[in-house]
């Protein structure tokens, strides 16, 4: 059943990737990499990882979507079919896909429990949220406690992120008004 | 002949990879600045399914402790996954937002359009020089 | 779209119940799926939802741009402050066990602390950067030189 969840899921994806590239009209592409997150939290769920899914969901079909439709609307909504030949950009691709195909064949099977990954500290963290942090929400123990410096560089990117859009689409409007006083 | 089984336990991996190439087919090709960003946003969450993949344990559930003995998929990839889409939708909006002044200094967002507007600007430097 | 009467109803109708989510993941993200990254941006969802039907200058006159940037930093700071509390009280950077004479408790504690401090930052980085695309207008490049 979760391998034709799995299955079902991936093709949509693909089909979905596929529309994308295709598609020349930004509006629709937007739409469609919003569906295309909403299916990815889809897949995340099937895989167990449900905080994630939740963000995904929340943050890849929400926000991302309506700061494009923003983008969109003070850009234009119409993408110019592409001049050049297509050939040697999907060429470098396939030989990409085929490298980096070639690279997992050495990786431990899907869902083996006894791949390295699964071995090194992920044990510590499970039974650690129980015995030292006493919470049952494991990605929470982690993300908080165990991994706490993490976070606070990665709020602090999202910090910065916010300044850079304020400096980005304010600083305009500051510097215009400040001409217009300087020419009265 | 590759077998069934070496499929099966394969093909999530094989997904993510073809999702993310297409991902990366789309900022190389297309001169289109949004369209780029979309891209890169789709090459961003078929590497978060890479990586999510890979903390499956088949049969597993997800890692919220309930008491009873279960066993729970790894949850250091979601910690790692779940603050990277945050901080992912975050950088997008600076791009958007340069995308945006791009469009406001050169009148286009199309690639070729404002290489060729920066040739002439420069050509015209040569000829005040 | 303010004079759309169902998209006018139906986001009134919606707006309570997703703050009221947001809280819960917030809150419950110990126990369940959910979280600081998560709660704060349903929460910055629900105030855009709010934007998109009413216009901006409503949204800005709700959640004035000054109070969401000083709120920004302030999340950041609760964050960096809560690794200064445990330096204090004599353990390591980010060390919550010292928070309380438990070190439950204290963990308790701190990652309570931690995660409000991502849900305020990343509520309102998300609202701004909201704010700013949807506050600015449209120029022509024409208009930039002259």
């Amino acid at each position: 059943m979760e391998l034709f969840v799995n299955i079902t899921l991936f093709t949509f994806l693909l089909v979905t990737a596929l529309m994308i590239i295709r598609l020349r009209d930004l509006f629709a592409v937007v739409m469609l990499s919003g569906v295309f997150s909403l299916l990815s939290a889809g897949l995340f769920v099937a895989l167990d990882a449900v905080d994630v899914a939740f963000t995904e969901a929340a943050v890849g079909a929400g926000i991302t979507t309506v700061l494009f439709l923003g983008a969109l609307r003070l850009t234009g909504a119409v993408e110019k079919p592409p001049r050049e030949s297509q050939f040697v950009p999907l060429a470098v691709m396939t030989g990409l896909a085929a490298i980096l195909i070639y690279g997992t064949m050495d990786m431990p099977p899907f869902g083996l429990a006894a791949a390295p990954i699964h071995l090194h500290v992920a044990p510590q963290y499970i039974s650690g949220a129980e015995t030292q942090i006493g919470i049952p929400n494991v990605v929470s123990a982690v993300l908080a406690s165990y991994r706490g410096f993490d976070t606070l560089g990665e709020t602090g990117v999202i910090f910065t992120a916010g300044i850079g859009v304020i400096l980005l689409l304010r600083a305009g409007r500051h510097t215009r008004r400040q001409h217009k006083g300087d020419a009265a | 002949m590759i077998e069934f089984d070496f499929v099966l336990a394969h093909y999530n991996y094989w997904a993510a990879i073809l999702l993310s190439t297409a991902g990366i087919y789309v900022v190389v090709s297309r001169g289109n600045l949004i369209k780029k960003i979309i891209g890169l946003n789709l090459f961003q969450v078929s590497v978060f399914m890479l990586y999510i993949s890979m903390g499956k344990i088949t049969g597993g559930t997800a890692p919220i402790l309930t008491g009873k003995a279960e066993v729970f998929s790894n949850p250091l990839p979601h910690v790692l996954i779940l603050t990277a889409i945050v901080v992912g939708v975050a950088t997008t909006a600076i791009g958007l937002a340069l995308a945006v002044r791009i469009n406001e200094a050169y009148g286009s967002i199309e690639e070729d359009e404002i290489l060729v507007m920066d040739r002439v600007l420069e050509q015209q430097d040569d000829h005040a020089q | 779209m303010k004079q759309h009467l169902i998209v006018r109803i139906g986001a009134k109708l919606l707006i309570p119940p997703i703050m009221l989510i947001a809280l819960y993941v917030q809150f419950h993200g110990d126990f369940g799926p959910g979280g600081g990254f998560q709660a704060g941006v349903i929460f910055a969802a629900a105030l855009i939802l709010y934007g998109l039907v009413f216009g901006s200058a409503e949204l800005c006159r709700v959640a004035p741009p000054h109070i969401i940037l000083k709120l920004m930093a302030a999340g950041w700071l609760i964050y960096i402050g809560a690794g200064f509390i445990g330096l204090g009280l004599g353990g390591g950077y980010l060390n919550y066990n010292v928070l309380s004479i438990n070190p439950m408790t204290g963990q308790h504690l701190g990652i309570f602390l931690v995660e409000l401090a991502v849900g305020i930052t990343v509520a309102s980085a998300m609202l701004v950067i909201y704010q700013c695309f949807a506050a600015h207008q449209r120029v022509e490049p024409a208009d930039d030189e002259g």
